[in-house]
């Protein structure tokens, strides 16, 4: 590919704060973001004063100019959004980073995402106003309101074309528990789920259990990028953005449920993309991290980035395919949104170069390439491939 | 008698009045579709174009209120307090295969914890909300036996 970000920006350094159940950060967001900005900073060995950048995604609160004014950073020179609610801008805030320094407009960029629910309120609830209006009009009326609610639908029609079972979807959730067994940052670390607990979890909205849907939790995560030529300048392992875009398919948007290709994840049109981009295919991924908004979400994204034929679901989504060190695709392996905690995908990328890095809590072996869907089901979504060294 | 227990949100037509014909149509049992002057294309919902050929010559035509299941979901957890005591609900998405497969959104009536088949027929009811300020009509779905 002529015109690509393959292998031009390499990540450099991580930060995340502690993860807290929703509400219960002692820190402001701002100061939430801060913290994980500094942090990523002190991974990668400089000074956040040499930042020249921040982008993030799902309509952040924290503004990059008062970012870089609390952090006397000495030159702006990117600050960016992602359009798009939701986890679908996890990878896409990475990949407008990225084009930044590869097309040489910032040469230091923070990708964060910060949130502190109980200072700003919850996700998941229905509106409480007394009127709704536009697209709001033709659904919230019906009872039809959260996100899990406005993507139940489609997962219950890709099921029934393709004849998933329950068990798929339970598969997903058990591999993400076990692996934040191992994690002690997950906020479910000490908290076992097995098949006997999920079926008896009560329903959210079918074919959602309790355990088919994400954490709600206040944190930050922040990545820090530089150019390629620069990686080996840092502390770790040198890892490389091979490929990260965004996007979706033909009237995605369409209000009231009127995408003509309905049941999808959205990745249909952007993965072809991802893998030229990344000049590799999905066999050659070794551990992969997708956005659990809900299970249902997993299943086909897994699919749609072509681990999986759609009507082999039951067999493919059993745990011991999903889990580290040694299942076929071993997913979602610091426990992800279900179980770690949910930083809207921010997190999954970070641990998609912990294994690269060596250094995940459920480590794949000699990992060159790490995979990460992010935000299925909105739009835009987006992915990310990252790769050591070696695939350069 | 409504589906479901009062106190969500009452739509109105949108403010720049891109959707009011549907919502009177609606307070009326007439069912309306945006449809294209020029190409003849239905969509749903409403917008200011034709997302086929452009046109900014739009109607709202009455169409046949029959439609067959898209897919369904029920639904256990409240997500608003006034349907806090509701228990589960039946919410279905109705595809006009007649009207270019547009879909709307709507509650399918009976018991809620019936067996809903993709694929069935189901035919409008109009369910008018005539004590409530503002007066609003939902357009609710019933399957066709």
């Amino acid at each position: 590919m002529s015109r690509s970000i393959h292998g031009k920006v390499a990540v450099v350094g991580l930060g995340e704060t502690q993860y807290y159940k929703r509400g219960q950060s002692p820190d402001a967001e701002f100061k939430l973001a801060l913290k994980a900005i500094i942090a990523a900073c002190r991974d990668a060995g400089i000074s956040p004063k040499k930042v020249d950048g921040f982008a993030s995604f799902s309509n952040d609160r924290s503004d990059p100019s008062r970012l870089a004014a609390a952090l006397g950073c000495d030159d702006l020179r990117f600050a960016n959004m992602q359009w798009g609610g939701g986890g679908g801008g996890g990878s896409g805030a990475i990949a407008n980073a990225a084009a930044a320094i590869a097309t040489g407009m910032a040469e230091c960029v923070i990708v964060f995402r910060a949130l502190a629910q109980g200072q700003f309120g919850r996700f998941g609830q229905g509106p409480r106003s007394n009127t709704t209006s536009g697209a709001g009009a033709y659904t919230v009326p019906y009872g039809l309101m959260s996100p899990a609610q406005s993507f139940a639908m489609k997962v219950n029609r890709f099921m029934h074309d393709h004849g998933v079972e329950q068990e798929a979807l339970r598969a997903i959730s058990l591999a993400s528990y076990h692996h934040a067994q191992n994690n002690p940052r997950a906020v479910m670390h000490g908290r076992p789920l097995d098949e006997a607990k999920y079926d008896a979890s009560r329903w959210i909205v079918e074919p959602f259990h309790l355990f088919d849907c994400c954490l709600e939790n206040d944190g930050a995560a922040a990545m820090l990028l530089v150019p390629a030529e620069r990686a080996k300048n840092f502390p770790h392992k040198p890892t490389y953005i091979l490929s990260a875009l965004s996007g979706s398919h033909y009237r995605a948007g369409a209000s009231a449920h009127n995408t003509p290709d309905y049941a999808t994840s959205t990745f249909k049109t952007t993965v072809p993309r991802l893998y030229d981009m990344a000049e590799l295919g999905p066999k050659d991924v070794q551990v992969a991290q997708v956005y659990e908004n809900f299970t249902g979400g997993v299943l086909m994204s897994i699919v749609e980035h072509g681990f999986c034929d759609p009507d082999d679901c039951n067999e493919f989504f059993k745990k011991e395919n999903l889990i580290a060190p040694d299942g076929k695709l071993p997913t979602n392996t610091s426990g992800g949104n279900l179980a770690e905690c949910y930083m809207h995908g921010l997190g999954l990328n970070i641990e998609a170069v912990r294994q690269l890095r060596g250094e995940s809590t459920n480590q794949v072996s000699d990992v060159d390439v790490s995979l990460v869907a992010s935000g299925p089901m909105v739009t835009p979504v987006s992915s990310s491939i990252f790769g050591s060294e070696a695939t350069l | 008698m409504s589906y479901l227990n009062p106190g969500l949100p009452i739509p109105v037509a949108s403010p720049d009045g891109l959707d009011a014909p549907y919502w009177e149509a609606a307070a009326n049992d007439v069912l309306k579709l945006q449809v294209c002057d020029d190409c003849g294309q239905y969509q749903w919902g409403p917008e200011w174009v034709c997302h086929q050929c452009h046109s900014e010559n739009l109607s709202f035509e009455a169409i046949e209120p029959r439609g067959r299941i898209y897919s369904y979901e029920r639904v256990w957890h409240p997500v608003h307090p006034a349907l806090n005591e509701q228990g589960p609900y039946l919410i279905v998405l109705v595809e006009f295969p007649d009207y270019n497969n547009a879909r709307m959104v709507g509650n399918l009536l009976g018991d809620p914890e019936q067996e809903v088949v993709i694929g069935s027929e189901v035919e409008a009811v109009f369910e008018h909300h005539l004590d409530d300020e503002p007066q609003f009509t939902l357009v609710q779905w019933q399957v066709v036996r």
